[in-house]
């Protein structure tokens, strides 16, 4: 049996910039474009947690989506536990589920209703939804009365625990977790971080993980890649990158000093500089 | 049974179970957006009932005597015919307009499922909402007019519904590409669409009323043949082999649209998710 799960090879995304197409093709230029993704090849052994680490806008949720079956890339191709993503596009989609950072749910439906739809198109019984959901909201700290009311009355740690176990309900053998933290209060964050090795040491689930938080991936992931610009600047172990950097004087250098070696920004001022465009 | 026949099976009952899914989730959405319901079902039932008051007064606003009765009846049947079709195409093309405002495309997207089990599930739901709904419009405005069924062909005017409802099922299909296709201007193209339907289909007079370019735009409309059908079963108790005239366009038209409306939207599906219009930000 192949051994890996998650084979992205040398992978292209470009967006056509909408606001300038017309203007330019009236000009008859060339339209615009973004390259969200350049070349990214990536590999996750069956069972591991890889960590995509990069500031907003780096392509970390566009890299994702083409995972997802939701893009199309131009160039390169992605393979999940050996299935080509476009060519065997269903039972590629029977094998991944995905968590976002924006939650995505019917606002008035109850999270067991919403459960209920989603799991329901991957084949999996009404009973067992309404069982196995209940079971890993609560792990999560969800009280009871919450799972039958309507999802836009939740805070939005709460609405994330739902998405969650939406990803989680269907058995995904590669499951995409974009952002799962961010916008989460300290304790709904470490909840999540305690759920996902919980699910580490109990399934066999591979797993990638975006997050710009250095820490998270340093405590979630067994290995890590920086994205910066849709191109991905180093990968290794959390150990090997950290060996990369001069030591600063006396403390141990952490991500946030490898990513600022790298670019030659801190994270930070990656992001103020994306919010100043 | 055979390995095959047992696979194809095994297929049909999960997608079987697979296009529940849609079913219950829009019965839930009812049953949440209840308030809306109401309100939206008070107003066709006014709608309806304002419209069959014209036939009631049409002797007073014309000063000669008018068989009252058949005119109701007349506009009855446009007002409750299009207020069923009217259920039908919207429940199918605003599928994608409707899960993209909730922000649940994408997850709807990532599923295991075909697209016709989507549009199977869609459809269902559509037209036991559309009939149920019908009868509670008819049912108040019974309570306001004295209506004679006598003459009527109620089994015609069944066959003729459910084929109605296949074309209205490929229309539905067709205009569901525009919201995809347009995250921003579809949903109001779909709307475009249905008031033109409206427009020259002979939903409250007869198309030969109309000018002649628009007779000939309603040739192409299946509500045309339906109302036409459905009119000839209820106030004439026309003989289904003297509908088909009205059975055999609409029937077409469905046969056509959906498989070419699958198709279509298929590639309108891949396009958009090699320009990344499905969802643009997040
Ligand atoms: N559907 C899209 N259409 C146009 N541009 C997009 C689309 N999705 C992402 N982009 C652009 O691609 C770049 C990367 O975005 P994204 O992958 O969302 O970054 P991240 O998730 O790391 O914050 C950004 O410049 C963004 O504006
Ligand atoms: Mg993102």
């Amino acid at each position: 049996m192949n051994n890996t799960g998650l084979n992205v090879t040398n992978v292209t995304k470009t967006f056509v910039d909408r606001k300038a197409f017309n203007l330019n093709r009236l000009w008859g230029r060339p339209a615009k474009t973004v390259t969200a993704v350049e070349g990214v090849t990536l590999r996750i052994e069956r069972g591991g947690v890889v960590g995509l680490l990069g500031p907003n806008g780096s392509g970390k949720s566009t890299l994702v989506r083409l995972i997802s079956t939701l893009l199309i890339p131009n160039s390169g191709y992605i393979e999940v536990f050996g299935h080509d993503v476009q060519r065997e596009e269903l039972t590629v989609k029977t094998l991944i589920n995905r968590v976002s950072v924006e939650a995505s749910f019917f606002k008035k439906l109850s999270p067991i209703e919403n459960l209920l739809y989603a799991a329901r198109l991957y084949g999996v019984r009404g009973k067992e939804i309404k069982l196995r959901g209940k079971e890993i909201l609560m792990e999560l700290g969800l009280e009871e009365s919450r799972l039958y009311q309507p999802m836009e009355k939740m805070s939005r740690g709460m609405q994330q625990k739902v998405a969650i176990a939406r990803g989680f309900l269907t058995s995904p053998i590669l499951i995409l977790l974009d952002e799962p933290t961010t916008g989460l209060d300290p304790r709904s964050k470490r909840q999540v971080q305690a759920f996902i090795r919980e699910l580490r040491k109990e399934h066999d689930a591979t797993i990638l993980l975006t997050t710009h938080d250095m820490t998270e991936a340093d405590v979630l992931c067994d290995r890590v890649a920086i994205i910066e610009s849709g191109r991905i600047i180093a990968k290794g172990t959390a150990e090997e990158l950290k060996g990369t950097v001069v030591e600063p004087e006396g403390d141990k250098p952490t991500l946030e000093d490898v990513f600022i070696q790298l670019t030659g920004k801190t994270l930070q001022e990656k992001e103020m500089g994306k919010n100043e465009l | 049974m055979s390995y095959k026949g047992r696979a194809i099976l095994r297929d049909a009952i999960y997608e079987a179970r697979a296009s529940w899914a849609f079913v219950e989730r829009n019965i839930n959405l009812v049953k949440r957006y209840w308030g809306w319901e109401v309100v939206w079902l008070v107003y066709s039932i006014v709608n309806s009932l304002a419209v069959t008051f014209i036939g009631a007064g049409m002797e007073k606003i014309s000063g000669q005597a008018v068989d009252s009765d058949y005119l109701i009846l007349y506009l009855l049947v446009g007002t409750l015919v299009w207020s069923y079709l009217s259920v039908v195409f919207n429940s199918i093309s605003e599928m994608i307009s409707w899960e993209r405002w909730e922000g649940t495309i994408e997850y709807t997207f990532m599923a295991p499922v075909r697209r016709f089990t989507h549009m199977i599930g869609t459809t269902m739901f559509a037209v036991f909402y559309g009939i149920l709904r019908t009868l509670v419009i008819l049912g108040a405005i019974v309570l306001f007019f004295n209506i004679s069924l006598s003459n009527a062909n109620l089994a015609g005017a069944i066959v003729t519904l459910l084929v109605g409802s296949i074309s209205f099922i490929g229309f539905g299909v067709l205009a569901s590409i525009l919201p995809l296709l347009f995250p921003e201007r579809g949903s109001q193209m779909t709307h475009i669409v249905q008031a033109l339907l409206l427009l020259v289909s002979g939903v409250y007079y007869p198309v030969e009323t109309l000018p002649g370019w628009m007779q000939s735009v309603a040739v192409f409309s299946p509500a045309t043949y339906v109302l036409e059908g459905m009119r000839q079963a209820l106030l004439s108790g026309e003989s289904i082999p003297g509908l088909l005239p009205n059975l055999w366009p609409p029937l077409v038209i469905g046969v056509v649209c959906i498989p070419v409306g699958l198709i279509i939207f298929s590639r309108a599906e891949k396009y958009v998710k090699y320009s990344g219009r499905l969802k643009r930000s997040g």
